[in-house]
């Protein structure tokens, strides 16, 4: 158990320092070169950004290390303002990424794990369906796109049903093989008990799958994560992507760089809560 | 006791699979029968079909052909009047003891309450000696204590009939012992009627009224019943203190170790008994018998799946 603490403890010592490292060679490569003389519509700008007008501030290329933290309280101080449709706080613009993401998830699942858990019991139906599944699987979700836009005629939904075509496939693949792979023990069990279906489906199959299941979903996560800011790039409107976008066209690369940031956040979260729904779920022989 | 009027009959079962030269006869003209209240064993090398005469008791496997009849009703498909207790003990790992047990019961007696359920479940999770251990999971416990909630959960549902896989087998010497007085304790209790496989020749004289002795397998049969002439409240302990446990022993022993291969090759024509089944034997008590030969240490036989 202490070797345990310790091993953590060096662990984020390490990770510091390989932070701090990190830092340091962004600041060298991005610190002002001496001889620049600050114009007057910097100072101004300087100025707007609190700071003093003697810091040699610059505008263009990448951001300094400072300017990068003003960016970041600057959004997080006010994440929910709304100045129209291309002034939105990263708020609002993160809560329509995750209601997209949640929406098309959420479907994916009502259809994956249902669909998943016949495939699985129904060798027939696993064999019949697998073709279908094998060559839809390595499409790129953004390949759908014109389909939706053509026959939804909406750009958000549209992005929903990008997110529910990506992330069908690990869940039903998931579902399908720990479904097929229940111990032939237990189902036995469950048969000289004369369990019913229903009962056995629930209380045998479900959990004895469920780490796999869990698995599927955790996957599917993390890719419908990778491909909103894609899509949303491609819809334009609102979202992270979208916003990625916008301030590409702004020419504000500290903007981009503080949404890069937050879309690994939340990316993370929401593996983790996914990772902490596997570990409940898991059982031990 | 006739096959006829027994409380379980089998008759004609016989297990074939295609194979690459024509038809592969596990066993056939399997007859036997047991009466209510009986502890009967079967031993016999691996590869004779004891586990698949087991499956179709419980009703998990088909017969080639042949017939299982259970109480004058035919049996065709698993269901709760038999219990079954597995091999490798086939407990849910996402389930504690108390929800083991209690998932037989509940299927046993969909329409009890909570509270009738709990209370009958802890009522045999006592008898196999692991009150206490209600809210662990299988994981925490030893080989041992997991067999014992198998066990449990087979008796809780209260069935006519019990059967068992080599319930003991991959237990240790020292625990095996233990479980066994419980199993003959409990059976004695609740007047049980048994059926189990085993490889153990000591483990079958310990509990068994009858022990059926399969020849080798493929064409495998069900060579010779011996009738435990030893008293039925022998334990443990003292059985190997009574000159008749030698005998059976012996008898037992000699036929693993010779006869059950030359049936096989069919240098021994199995006489038939009475009536119809296979010939039923009392070893020591018959006057014929040969004095037993000096004891040697039962070979015990190993499983190979």
């Amino acid at each position: 158990m202490n070797s345990e603490r310790s091993l953590s403890l060096r662990a984020a010592a390490l990770s510091l320092l390989i932070l701090v490292v990190l830092l340091g060679a962004w600041h060298l490569a991005t610190a002002p070169s001496g001889t620049a003389t600050a114009s007057t519509a910097d100072d101004e700008y300087a100025k707007l950004m609190g700071k003093a007008a003697s810091s040699a501030a610059k505008t263009d290329g990448l951001p300094t290390l400072a300017q990068m933290a003003d960016t970041t309280v600057k959004h997080l101080s006010a994440p929910f303002y709304d100045n129209g449709p291309n002034d939105k706080g990263i708020g609002i613009q993160l809560g329509h990424s995750l209601l997209r993401v949640g929406a098309g998830y959420l479907l994916a699942a009502l259809v994956a794990i249902p669909v998943g858990f016949m495939i699985g019991m129904s060798p027939l139906l696993y064999r019949a369906l697998n073709p279908f599944i094998q060559v839809l699987k390595p499409i790129s979700p953004l390949a759908w796109m014109p389909i939706a836009l053509y026959t939804i005629k909406d750009s958000s939904a549209s992005g929903i049903f990008v997110i529910f075509i990506c992330s069908i496939w690990p869940m039903l693949i998931n579902t399908a093989f720990g479904v097929a792979s229940v111990r032939r023990d237990w189902l036995n069990v469950a048969r000289t008990l004369e369990v019913g279906p229903m009962r056995r489906a629930f209380e045998v199959i479900l959990p004895a799958a469920a780490p796999t299941i869990l698995t599927g979903m955790r996957i599917s996560m993390g890719i419908a994560w990778l491909v909103i800011v894609a899509a949303e790039m491609l819809v334009g409107g609102t979202g992270v992507g979208y916003f990625v976008w916008n301030e590409w066209n702004n020419l504000s690369l500290t903007n981009v760089i503080f949404a890069i940031g937050l879309i690994g956040v939340v990316g993370m979260l929401l593996d983790m809560a996914f990772a902490g729904l596997q570990q409940y779920v898991t059982w031990k022989e | 006791m006739t096959v006829k009027d027994a409380f379980l009959r089998v008759e004609g079962l016989a297990k074939r699979f295609p194979s690459s030269k024509g038809e592969l006869t596990v066993f056939d003209k399997v007859d036997f029968g047991i009466a209510k209240g009986e502890f009967v064993c079967i031993i016999g090398h691996s590869g004779c079909g004891k586990t698949t005469i087991l499956n179709v008791l419980a009703g998990l496997e088909q017969p080639t052909s042949g017939f299982v009849f259970m109480d004058g009703r035919e049996v065709s498909g698993p269901g709760l009047e038999r219990g079954v207790v597995f091999q490798g003990h086939a407990l849910m790992p996402w389930m504690t003891v108390l929800a083991n047990v209690s998932f037989a019961v509940r299927s046993r007696w969909p329409s009890w309450n909570r509270a009738k359920v709990d209370a009958q479940s802890r009522r045999f999770i006592e008898l196999v000696g692991l009150s206490g251990a209600e809210h662990k999971k299988p994981s925490e416990l030893s080989g041992g204590m997991k067999q014992r909630v198998g066990i449990a959960r087979a008796f809780a549902i209260e069935p006519k009939m019990l059967l068992l896989d080599e319930p003991f087998g991959a237990l240790d010497a020292l625990t095996r012992g233990v479980i066994q007085d419980e199993l003959l304790k409990i059976c004695a209790e609740t007047h049980q009627t048994v059926f189990m496989i085993t490889h153990d020749v000591d483990e079958a004289i310990l509990l068994a009224d009858r022990i059926l002795l399969m020849s080798n397998g493929p064409n495998a049969r069900i060579a010779e019943v011996v009738r435990n002439t030893l008293p039925r409240d022998r334990t443990r302990l003292t059985i190997h203190h009574d000159p008749q446990f030698y005998k059976i022993r012996n008898h037992l022993v000699d036929f693993l170790v010779h006869r059950s291969k030359l049936i096989q090759q069919g240098g021994v024509d199995t006489a038939a008994g009475a009536s119809g089944g296979p010939l039923e034997v009392s070893p020591g008590l018959e006057p014929d018998a040969p004095d037993p030969a000096p004891t040697v240490p039962a070979p015990r036989l190993h499983a190979v799946r």
